[in-house]
Formats: C-alpha cells, structure tokens, sequence
C-alpha cells in the first residue's frame, strides 16, 4: 500500500469519526471537520515528529495548535487514532463527564490538548508563545497552528500576524482553512476578506497555497514551507477546503457547520465513508 | 503597636514590581517579560538590561500579549505581562479567560496604574472593577501589595508559585513601611497591630490610609486590628474569622468599587460564618476622574477620614 493510500484510508476512519461523535452527541461542528481531516491526518500521520504519551511542553517535538476549536471531532479522532487515549472515548464527546469537551480544553486533562480553544482568535497568539520558547531553548521542531477563515475577522489575529513578522517566527507555519464559509453564509456575504494573500503578504509573511484535500499536494506544500522558513519570513498556507468533504450533502455549504447528522442521515453520510480502521 | 508604624521614604509599588522582577529572572532562568510599550511605566527596564533574550516588546496589542504568555507558559517559561490594570484585565477579560485560568497557565499578570490613584489621567485608565473581574476567574490567585517592599516580595513569591496570579499595583509613589525583610506568603494575611474594639482589613494603597486612620482612632481610645489582605484571593478566612470572632465588627478598605471588591469578599465570609456589622470603604458603583490621588482619595470617599468614620459607623452597630 503506497503512503497516500494509507493517508486515504486513515482520514476515511477520520471522517466516520467526525460523523458518529457529532451524531452520539446530537451536536458539534461536522462542517469543518470534515473539510480539515485530511490536513490533520497528514499532520498527525506523517508530518509531525509527536510523541503520544504527551508532556505538556512538547520539548524535542512538533506541536499543533487548533485555534478554531469548534472543530474539536477532527482534532479528538486523530490524537486517538495515533493513541494519545483510547479510540472508544470518542463515544463520550460533548458528554456529561467527558474529557471530550464540545470545544477543546486541557481542564479534563485530555492528552494531547495543549490548550483551551474555541473563543475564536486566540490560537495563533498562543502558538506564537510556544514558539518562541522553543527558540529559547533552541528546540529546532515546528509549530502549526490551524486557523479558520472566518476566524481571520477577529483582531488579534492580525496582532499576532504582525508580531510574527517582526520576531522573524520562523518555527511556526499557519494555516488557514480557506473554505470560504462560516456561520451565516459565505465569509464574502458575511465580512469579506478581500484579497487574502495580499493582507498576509503585506504583515511580511510568505504566502503559500494548497489544496487540502489533496495529499501530495499537503505534503509536498508543507515541506516547501519549512525549507521557505529560512528565509526569515513566517509562512502560512492558505488551505483551500471544501466544507463537509466526503459526504455529499453536506459538501459546499455553511448549513452543517453546526449541525449534527440525524439517525437517517448519519447512515447515508457512513455509506459513503469506507470504515477502515474499525469504529469505536 | 499602632502608633510606632511609620515610613521613611515613599516609593511606587511600581518600583518595588521592577526590582522584583529583576530579582526573580536572576533567581530563575525560565522567568521571562513581555510588555505592551509601557516599559518606562512598569519599570522593567532593569530586567530588560539584565535578560535582553528574555523580554518581548508585543507592541500595543494586549490581547495578542496574553495568548503569547499562554504559549510560553506550556513551554516552561513563566511569562510575567506587564500593562496598565485597565489593559490587563477588562481589554483582555476572554483572552485571560480561556487561554489563561481555564487553561491553568503559568502566567502572571503584572498591572499598573490601578484605581484612582493613577491620577491625572482620569477614568479612562482609572480601573476600579478589575479586583472584581479577576476574582470570579477559577483559579485565579489576586494579589494587592501594599508598598515598595511588599509588591518586590510578592512578585519573587509568584515566580516561585506555579498558576495563574493577578497582581495589582500602582503609579504613585506611596509610604514605605513594610520591612524589607518581611516573608510574603500568598493567601496568608498580614497582622500589622493587633486589637481588640474593630478589625480593619486593608489592602493595597488604603493599607497606609488604614494605618493613620488606625493611629487617629488608637488616640481615642479605640483598639483597633489592622491587617493587611495584600491576596484578595485566596482569602485568608481563617485570620478573618479569627480577628472579627474578637472584635465584633470590621472595616474593609479598597481602592476599588464596593462591587465585586474585597469588602463583599469579606461581607460574604463573615455572613457566612460569624456574622458581624461590616463596613465597605471603596468606590461607591462611580467612574472616577483627573485630579491628585490624595484629592481623589478624598473625593470619592476613601480618605483616612472616611476610614475613621467608617469604624465608628461599624463599632456602633455592635
């Protein structure tokens, strides 16, 4: 089996993940994740030198940050899948005693969470933090930090896109989950963005794209931003994305962004999602 | 004895949050600053000539300030911001609360230029509800030293303390009369004189307005326990409990609004416990405004006068 296969069929357990915690809960957020599971399945199964016994601080190791929290499923099923805790906990998600918080937190003591996310905006601010401890102890690993679009109308986010460039932040790559959707429609009907990469460009960062639901292409575009941190400009990657991907009816649109599957639809959505790794 | 507290010098609290956090990076190399180009104001310009590696000018930009705080704290370091009170808690109420408490980060949160005292500059940089606001965070440790030497010796403390800490201090400069030498514990109050007509619970700046206050009430014959509550929270309930099961009645004084203040944190102890009559000196549900802090203190009802009247009003309800 080549290494693209096996990415396909993990992130195909990934999204069968996302649909059965969203539908056992009867709440959540399917629309995002499903459009990021091949970014994290990349991550998580390929790209990142991680350690799933999980310390805190991540010394000698890469960390990923979520900064839109609200696409906790996807987060929760890859840190099981790579055994950061037990794959059947993912039947306890948004439930009374969980340590699968409707948004991620580190109050449970969930390994693998780093931090609370959720309130949007803060994700990049705090990774930025992380990395520049690792510069201090001259800990030579990566950063990432997935961030929403919609996400980018918070300010802070630009503070921190600022603060970035000026600190040459070079051991942190962003990434933006470019669907072009959030909760009362497009970003363009709801605050539009304008012209993306030339705002990132213009805060002094280098501006890289890619298509998120095309392995060769993460991979590949992942690896050019590390070779590109070099040059001492942060980089981040604009990740086109179509919300809802691989199920059909809820591709393309901001209507399950919130939205948890029904009996009946959970079972239609799953017909479509070969179970490859075994459900919890 | 009452009468044999004195100061001989006045110095900020500000000062004494610069050379304690001076002393606290030599002490710990994982001790590190941030500020949000107040460097001059905050006097961490002393640990910024010692530890250039270790400091990060953010700019003015707080809440992109906190999260970077966050960030650090889950590397090891223990990142101390420094702002004005007003900048470091109500611009930045979210980015503290789910980065910071709810996450139980390392972090603390150094503030300036709390209360009225802050002077000339008015109500928009007067914060009088920050005691409040930081008080109701889980986990959240609040921290109102009193002078030079107690706001250096708490800011060495919360180094050496692992969570998040508020500590809150100001711009003027104020009486030195906490020995040099004095240990600070957090959580565990401070008995200044001890008494038996009234208890008086100060903190920050109003711990000397308390002090002359006590002195004015001592020549008329009233004995008066002074403690000083420099942690708002944790509450020393037991020194509380303890000195009002002798005295009967209590005094707290804040440079804070009555709402969300220590008063009511000691109101809440003590209705909960023994109660006993209670008087709140603190800013009464008001935005302050431009003047002298002494002027100020004097306006809004916090003066040494309305400290001593405060006694008499709570002996009387005995």
């Amino acid at each position: 089996m080549t290494e693209i296969t096996k990415l396909k069929n993990i992130a195909s357990q990934v999204r069968r993940d996302i649909i059965r915690q969203t539908h056992g809960a009867s709440s959540g957020h399917p629309g995002g994740s499903l459009g990021c599971a091949d970014l994290l399945t990349a991550l998580f199964f390929k790209i990142m030198d991680h350690d799933p016994s999980f310390n805190m601080s991540g010394k000698d190791e890469d960390l990923f940050f979520l900064s839109n929290g609200h696409i906790s499923p996807v987060f929760y099923s890859v840190l099981a899948r790579s055994g950061y805790f037990p794959i059947e906990e993912l039947a306890t998600f948004r439930k009374i005693n969980s340590r699968l918080q409707g948004h991620p937190a580190t109050h449970e003591k969930l390994p693998g969470i780093r931090i609370a996310s959720g309130s949007l905006g803060q994700g990049i601010s705090v990774a930025l933090g992380t990395a520049l401890s690792k510069r201090l102890d001259n800990d030579n690993k990566f950063i990432y930090v997935l961030t929403g679009d919609g996400e980018l109308q918070e300010g802070q986010v630009w503070e921190a896109i600022m603060f970035a460039a000026h600190y040459k932040v070079t051991n942190l790559i962003a990434i933006v989950d470019w669907n072009g959707q959030q909760i009362d429609g497009s970003n363009d009907d709801v605050m539009s963005l304008g012209d993306l990469p030339a705002k990132w460009k213009a805060f002094g960062w280098t501006v890289l794209e890619m298509d998120g639901h095309n392995f060769e292409d993460i991979l590949a575009t992942v690896q050019n931003a590390k070779e590109k941190s070099v040059e001492g400009k942060p980089v981040v990657i604009l990740m086109k994305t179509d919300m809802g991907k691989g199920v059909d009816f809820m591709e393309g649109t901001h209507a399950w962004h919130g939205k948890a599957p029904n009996d009946e639809q959970k079972e239609i959505a799953l017909a479509q999602l070969e179970e490859t790794l075994g459900d919890y | 004895m009452i009468q044999e507290i004195t100061f001989t010098e006045k110095k900020a609290t500000r000062d004494g949050f610069g050379a304690g956090l001076l002393e606290a990076g030599k002490r710990n190399p994982e001790v590190v600053a941030l500020c949000a180009d107040l460097i001059g104001s905050l006097k961490m310009q002393h640990f910024i000539k010692e530890f250039p590696d270790r400091f990060f000018q953010v700019g003015i930009a707080e809440a992109n300030m906190m999260g970077i705080a966050a960030g650090l704290s889950i590397g090891g370091k223990i990142p101390f911001t420094g702002t004005f009170a007003n900048f470091s808690t109500g611009r930045v109420y979210d980015q503290i609360r789910q980065s910071i408490a709810y996450s139980h980060k390392n972090v603390k949160i150094c503030a300036s230029h709390a209360g009225l005292t802050l002077g000339e500059d008015g109500a928009t940089h007067q914060i009088l509800e920050d005691i409040g606001m930081m008080k109701m965070l889980p986990g959240m440790t609040v921290i109102n030293p009193c002078d030079y030497n107690q706001t250096k010796a708490a800011t060495i403390a919360i180094a050496d303390y692992s969570g998040p800490v508020y500590l809150r201090f100001g711009r003027p400069s104020w009486p030195v009369f906490i020995p040099e030498d004095q240990k600070f514990e957090i959580g565990k109050a401070l008995t200044l004189s001890e008494g038996t007509d009234i208890s008086i619970f100060a903190t920050g700046h109003m711990v000397w307005q308390s002090v002359e206050a006590a002195k004015i009430l001592d020549k008329e014959g009233i004995s008066v326990e002074l403690i000083n509550i420099h942690t708002i929270k944790p509450l020393d309930n037991n020194a509380i409990l303890n000195s009002v099961a002798k005295t009967k009645c209590a005094v707290s004084a804040e440079e804070h609004q009555v709402n969300g203040g220590l008063g009511e944190s000691i109101a809440s102890l003590l209705s909960r416990n023994t109660p006993a009559p209670i008087e709140i000196v603190a800013v009464n549900d008001s935005f302050g405004e431009s003047g002298k802090p002494a002027q100020l203190l004097d306006k809004y009802g916090l003066g040494v006068n309305d400290i001593v009247a405060a006694a008499k009003k709570a002996l009387s309800r005995k």
